[in-house]
């Protein structure tokens, strides 16, 4: 019996009406103004208290989650004056920050670009939120689909506050990102026929969503990774160093990007780097926790790319919205925060409530889909209370295999299905109980359609990038993104090294940014990037990591409470 | 009524259960996972953790008992606690990798490109410790004799889950790399043995032509309420 006594009573419900709810089919989506109302009340980028205004940097004055704006206003690890930029350890054309699916790309392009490239991974190459994303990379590639449509869609999504030039760039590369992943040895589901087995996904007008069963990222990633090693081994010009994030950029006495000092996790080591471009891959933040919300990221995910491209003058654009994952799992603890793939819903499964009725349009974009589950649960008092005083809603899985047939969820969903029945659920039988989580940076640093940023020498690429999904992105252009804006600044970065001229190695703009700190008051902020959050204390519980029948509702299972490390 | 439960639920006391990491003592509350009680117990990680989420590999962990040292395996991130265990984690494991280059690979008959990239694979005796350590419950030494006899697409079958953590190769006693050759079988048919998707190669084809340049550049140039409508009225296809 995985699910207590205490939820069984609502888990029968939504049983008892799920023939029901099949004939009836889903309800209605709502309308633009009732989502724009819907979210303004309910998503948590609303939520005035947790936001504060940054005090120094380009961004100042602008809104920033207090989590993000404590990290932006941090003080560097590193003492300008006690760092000798005579003894580079390093000299390469391109340097890459982070190893993901976007630095992994650019990598690859820079080198085929005839640039020599170095990359820098905080853990190991490949550890990233890359690994972790199941559902798909969305590709206009169908007859009936273009990337007309495509950009629609990617607009619709963010509200119009995309960047025009960005959007258009992601919905062009999109096939031939795909194309270029299978040339690489992805395994793509598809037809007998080779056609791709594409699917719909929240807020996209046609079926565009190419996965390799819920492992897509982790296909990609593996592909990715062994090309890099595979052409490292063949002596071209392609290196890693792991272990190994960078702590701050350097510039030169022009003012261009010029590498990056990096530090070695475990001896604590400087390493100088000097490079023709910097390529800011880091991905990014949610083990920030911001507002205290578990989320699904991986342990590395801190806004580091952020922090350093901040220093050295990058403005950042909608900083201020993240995506709440829909379906972060709820049940069991265990689980609190990860990933249930969107392609549940995508598949056929219904969100219901306690009392097993419909709120909303299972597809709707993410940040509806979660402003329902919010209310449902805040508001209206119809969520399901787990025995550790969690909130969720029901996922009906199960809706899936009557839908499409047995068998389609252990097909389709192989990763989710090992991933609950670690804790004895059968999803093939029983719903999920699911909740919002944070899942992703909307926004970032601010870049052109060719990956540049304002500042000279340092382009960006993934997560850590910003306008190109405005304030709420879609499921599937995420991976996407990688691929596209990936690629684009590995080219640009070579193109970008072979007619640059470096000055002289500098660190004048940490000094700059000292003095700033300084004037503002801010000398004494902790130090920034925070490279890993430390949820350990030596012992003793951490606040908010308090054993279950305590005094706080907080379990100690989730990934809530974090220190500087 | 929801409140009276966790209420209820919220007074029975959580059990601490005895674990040993690298054979020192501690007491960590139950239902924690490898990775959490590591870190409830004062650990601050660097290696060994990585999507904390069951699909990146970077945990792979032996834990024995007190009472049973027989080694069995884990993701830490996935794998609760029990009574008296004993945790030691794996952060580095060596492993050994073919070098190829993908695009001198094209299959061939009669040419089993997986025994000339690993020619260990004939050594194999079926012992199936790889099995038997594999965290993701993949049938290991079932895809090492596929991948013997060259059938790249049952290799994809059932390697296909394989978060790459190594521990399989860890473990065998004829020093193979399942999880690698894995990999080679996977870009191998990903690459060269399934059907070209022509969809695909038309649209790409479509786009360098630049067949929706003009309705793009349109469409970017209009105002958000034209945009807002045309967003309204598109016809939205259903679902699978």
């Amino acid at each position: 019996m995985p699910y207590p006594a205490s939820m069984e009573e609502s888990k029968r419900k939504v049983e008892e009406t799920r023939l029901q709810r099949l004939e009836k089919g889903p309800c209605e989506r709502i309308d633009e103004a009732e989502r724009e109302r819907l979210v303004g009340k309910f998503h948590p980028d609303y939520s005035k208290e947790q936001f504060r205004e940054i005090k120094l940097g380009p961004n100042k004055g602008c809104s920033a989650p207090l989590e993000i704006a404590d990290v932006l206003e941090g003080n560097s690890r590193v003492d300008p004056d006690k760092v000798d930029l005579q003894n580079v350890d390093y000299d390469v054309d391109v340097l890459i920050i982070g190893c993901g699916g976007a630095g992994g790309s650019a990598a690859l392009l820079a080198e085929e670009n005839g640039a020599s490239v170095l990359i820098s991974s905080k853990l190991r190459l490949g550890d990233a939120n890359t690994i972790g994303a199941q559902a798909g990379t969305q590709g206009c590639d169908r007859a009936k689909d273009s990337p007309v449509m495509h950009y629609l869609d990617i607009m619709g999504g963010g509200h119009f506050t995309n960047n025009p030039d960005l959007a258009e760039a992601l919905a062009k590369d999109s096939p031939d990102a795909i194309r270029w992943l299978e040339e690489l040895g992805v395994n793509w589901d598809k037809e007998t026929d080779g056609s791709y087995h594409e699917l719909s996904g929240g807020g996209a007008s046609r079926r565009r969503m190419h996965s390799c069963r819920d492992y897509t990222g982790l296909e990609e990633m593996r592909v990715i990774r062994d090309e890099i090693r595979q052409r490292n081994w063949h002596e071209r010009k392609i290196n890693w160093l792991e272990f190994e994030p960078a702590i701050e950029l350097l510039v030169d006495d022009k003012g261009q990007v010029a590498g990056a000092v990096l530090m070695n996790l475990e001896t604590r080591r400087m390493t100088i780097v000097r490079a023709k471009a910097v390529i800011m891959a880091t991905g990014g933040l949610g083990r920030t926790h911001i507002q205290g919300f578990p989320t699904t990221n991986h342990y590395g995910a801190t806004a580091d790319g952020l922090v350093l491209a901040y220093r050295a003058g990058c403005q950042l654009v909608d900083i201020d919205t993240m995506q709440y994952h829909p379906t972060g799992a709820v049940f069991p603890p265990q689980v609190l925060g990860l990933l249930v793939t969107e392609k549940v819903r995508t598949l056929g499964a219904e969100i219901v409530n306690c009392d097993g009725e419909q709120f909303a349009h299972p597809l709707e974009a993410r940040d509806t889909e979660a402003s329902a589950e919010i209310r449902e649960c805040k508001e209206r008092g119809k969520g399901v209370i787990t025995p550790t005083g969690e909130v969720g809603c029901w996922l009906d899985s199960p809706m899936i295999e009557i839908k499409r047939g047995e068998g389609t969820i252990l097909r389709e969903l192989p990763a989710m299905v090992r991933q609950f029945s670690r804790f004895n659920i059968d999803i093939t039988k029983e719903p999920m109980l699911v909740y919002p989580t944070l899942h992703y940076q909307n926004g970032g640093i601010m870049i052109k359609a060719d990956a540049s940023t304002p500042v000279p020498g340092l382009f960006a690429a993934g997560e850590c990038e910003g306008g190109v999904h405005g304030r709420n992105r879609l499921i599937g252009n995420s991976t996407l993104d990688l691929f596209v804006f990936g690629r684009r600044a590995g080219r640009a970065a070579a193109q970008w090294a072979k007619e640059v001229k470096l000055g002289k190695l500098s660190l004048g703009h940490i000094r700059k940014w000292q003095r700033e700190l300084k004037e503002a008051g801010l000398e004494k902020m902790p130090v920034s990037p925070m490279l890993l959050p430390n949820y350990s204390n030596q012992g003793k519980p951490v606040p908010g990591f308090h054993p279950l029948g305590q005094e706080s509702p907080y379990t100690p299972f989730g990934d809530r409470a974090i220190r500087w490390i | 009524m929801a409140a009276d439960k966790v209420e209820e639920k919220a007074e029975k006391k959580i059990k601490m259960i005895d674990v040993y990491v690298m054979g020192k003592h501690y007491k960590a509350p139950e239902g924690l996972t490898i990775q959490t009680a590591l870190e409830y117990c004062g650990y601050n990680v660097i290696r060994g953790c990585g999507c904390r989420a069951g699909f990146c590999g970077a945990c792979g962990t032996i834990y024995s008992f007190t009472y049973d040292l027989t080694i069995k395996y884990a993701l830490a991130c996935q794998k609760e606690i029990e009574q008296n265990m004993v945790i030691m984690q794996v952060p580095f494991f060596p492993s050994i990798e073919a070098i190829y280059n993908l695009e001198d690979l094209e299959p061939e008959e009669g040419k089993n490109r997986l025994v000339e990239l690993y020619p260990d694979l004939i050594t194999c005796f079926g012992c199936n410790n790889c099995t038997k350590t594999c965290p993701q419950d993949l049938l290991v030494m079932d895809f090492v004799s596929d991948a013997l006899r060259g059938d790249y697409e049952k290799v994809y079958e059932k390697s296909f889950d394989c978060v790459m953590c190594g521990l399989c190769a860890a473990r065998c006693p004829q020093g193979i790399q399942p999880y690698n050759i894995a990999l080679a079988a996977r870009r191998l048919r990903g690459s060269y043995l399934t059907p070209a998707p022509q969809h695909n190669l038309d649209r790409v084809k479509e786009i360098e032509e630049g067949k929706f340049d003009v309705e793009l550049k349109a469409l970017k140039k209009s105002n958000e309420a034209e945009l807002r409508r045309r967003y309204a009225e598109r016809e939205i296809e259903p679902a699978l």
